[in-house]
């Protein structure tokens, strides 16, 4: 009789965890994944911009500024690299703030934006000169606008996760990307090339790293309860 | 024995279906959505059909836009301004906002007037029932056509009089709209950044040249003129000026770039050269007559 108790009330603990566990997770604890990308070689240097053909920019620096392709940070880390859970997490509605784009100095800011599929994208230009925003999806669609100064921020959504390159035609130096996720787990290194990303259920994930010259890389990481697992990426520098 | 032989094959052939399947499941993208293997367009009170459509298709186009309709017809190696790749669907010449796909009529209007300025010849010798058949099989090459709605065609109001206010309103507009940047202070395309321009396939690509002729790629209307740019040409430089430009500016712009057009009469250009100030500046664009030739502009 004892045993068949036990075992009773054992079956309704656990039809009870399953039964919290199977809605739409409430608990904001949960796990985390953290760590650094790094690169080994010499990455290319990046040139300075000569922007004489727009003086409304050229007049903003005192210094030119450089290219961005690839921005490093001290000890060999590797800043504005993507890194998201590519696989293992269920995709995630759209925020309702909308992620900003500036136009300003003739560079876009920042280099890399990243924001989930659906979410509000909103595009200011900062410059006393007009820029055309002309994202390169190839599975969303193309679309080019001009944003002359003093017109109201233009304001456009993605629905499908992409890589997406940005450029402007009439100031040819001026490249950015947006990063379209279809969930809420990604984060952008800073100089010091680290990232964090938080709130993760238990589960077996991919997370990968992505940096707009050196490609993607990916790595598992099985989470089960509220540990932190570090992880690093290592990029091999390109020479050019 | 045997029933453990049984079950290791068992699991080992399940093991097999289902790792593949759960490798998949893994989160990658979903498979991208197919095209329509068979297709309709409709043109007014004409409906094509994507089955007469191909074999029109194989005997006409596809030496420049290829078997696969992809712009890689075994005759786009020589093309300077390559055949339009159906599959990405990307279209210049549209009456619909900048990132939608043109309705039939306008991809029907493209068949037969051709593209100016390019090796797109005018498809005037095919039957309107042949274009619209064409129409409906190369929407077979893209996705998009399955997944998305037209868009929506823009609206272009009727052309106001023709004032000398109008044409001198556009030619502030070109300067604050910053058209010069490409298109050059005189239109010749020689602007500041025409010469670093590239299209969506990072090809180089130049800017139009108004003074060269009074077509432009779309047609020689001036409600042509109008929808180029306020829809843009998708895949190029040239953006939509929609959202920035109000439909009376348009109208005025239209009729400034028209004076741009200094090789072709136009009720615009007759009107500015009727004043002291257009005639000076027309003047000035001309090509002078002297004994070696110093004095003829490119």
């Amino acid at each position: 009789m004892e045993i068949k108790r036990v075992v009773f009330v054992g079956a309704v603990m656990l039809a009870a965890s399953t039964l919290a566990l199977a809605g739409p997770d409430p608990r904001p604890a949960g796990g985390t994944i953290s760590g650094k990308v790094s690169y080994e070689g010499t990455p290319a240097k990046m040139k300075p911009i000569d922007m004489s053909k727009e003086p409304s920019c050229a007049k903003m620096y005192t210094t030119p500024p450089i290219a961005e392709s690839v921005v490093t940070g001290p000890g060999n880390v590797l800043a504005d690299v993507v890194v998201y859970i590519s696989a293992g997490a269920p995709d995630d509605a759209a925020p309702s703030t909308a992620a900003v784009f500036t136009q300003k100095g003739c560079r876009y800011i920042p280099h890399v934006l990243a924001f989930q599929v659906n979410q509000e994208l909103k595009i200011v230009n900062e410059d006393q000169t007009s820029h055309n925003i002309h994202p390169l999806p190839k599975l969303n669609r193309e679309w080019n606008k001009s944003q002359p100064p003093g017109t109201p921020p233009i304001i456009e959504k993605y629905d499908k996760a992409e890589f997406i390159p940005v450029k402007c035609n009439v100031h040819p130096w001026m490249h950015g990307n947006f990063a379209v996720m279809k969930n809420s787990h990604y984060a952008i290194t800073g100089d010091n090339g680290t990232f964090t990303l938080p709130n993760l259920p238990p589960g077996k994930y991919t997370v990968t790293a992505w940096q707009e010259s050196y490609g993607d890389q990916s790595q598992d990481v099985t989470i089960s309860g509220g540990e932190t697992k570090s992880i690093t990426f290592t990029f091999k520098a390109k020479p050019y | 024995m045997r029933n453990i032989t049984t079950l290791k094959l068992c699991l080992s052939v399940a093991s097999a279906l289902i790792l593949p399947f759960g490798a998949f499941g893994q989160g990658e993208q979903p498979p991208a959505a197919k095209p329509a293997s068979h297709m309709e367009s409709h043109i007014g009170n004409l409906t094509g059909h994507s089955e007469q459509g191909r074999e029109l298709y194989f005997r006409y186009c596809w030496g420049c836009h290829g078997p696969h309709g992809d712009g890689n017809g075994e005759n786009a190696p020589y093309l300077n301004i390559l055949p339009r790749n159906f599959v990405a669907a990307t279209f210049k010449c549209r009456s619909t906002p900048t990132g939608t796909l043109p309705t039939d009529e306008d991809l029907f209007n493209s068949v037969k007037r051709g593209f100016n300025f390019t090796n797109m010849p005018s498809w005037l010798a095919l039957t309107d029932q042949e274009r619209a058949n064409l129409v409906a099989f190369i929407k077979t090459y893209s996705p998009r056509w399955v997944t998305e709605k037209a868009g929506t065609p823009i609206t272009v109001p009727t052309e106001p009089k023709l004032t000398i206010e109008s044409i001198k309103h556009g030619g502030e507009l070109f300067q604050k709209l910053e058209c010069w940047k490409c298109h050059g202070q005189e239109g010749r395309g020689d602007g500041p950044s025409a010469s670093t321009l590239t299209d969506s396939n990072d090809q180089p690509i130049r800017p139009y040249n108004f003074t060269s002729d009074n077509r432009s790629k779309c047609g020689r209307t001036n409600q042509d003129l109008y929808k180029i740019f306020m829809t843009g040409l998708d895949g190029t430089p040239m953006p939509s000026f929609a959202d920035v430009v109000k439909p009376e500016d348009a109208w005025d712009l239209v009729h400034y770039l028209r004076t741009l057009q200094y090789n072709n009469p136009s009720p615009e250009l007759t009107l500015w050269e009727s004043t002291p100030e257009g005639k000076a500046i027309v003047a000035a664009k001309q090509v002078k007559e002297t004994s070696t030739g110093s004095g003829i502009k490119p």
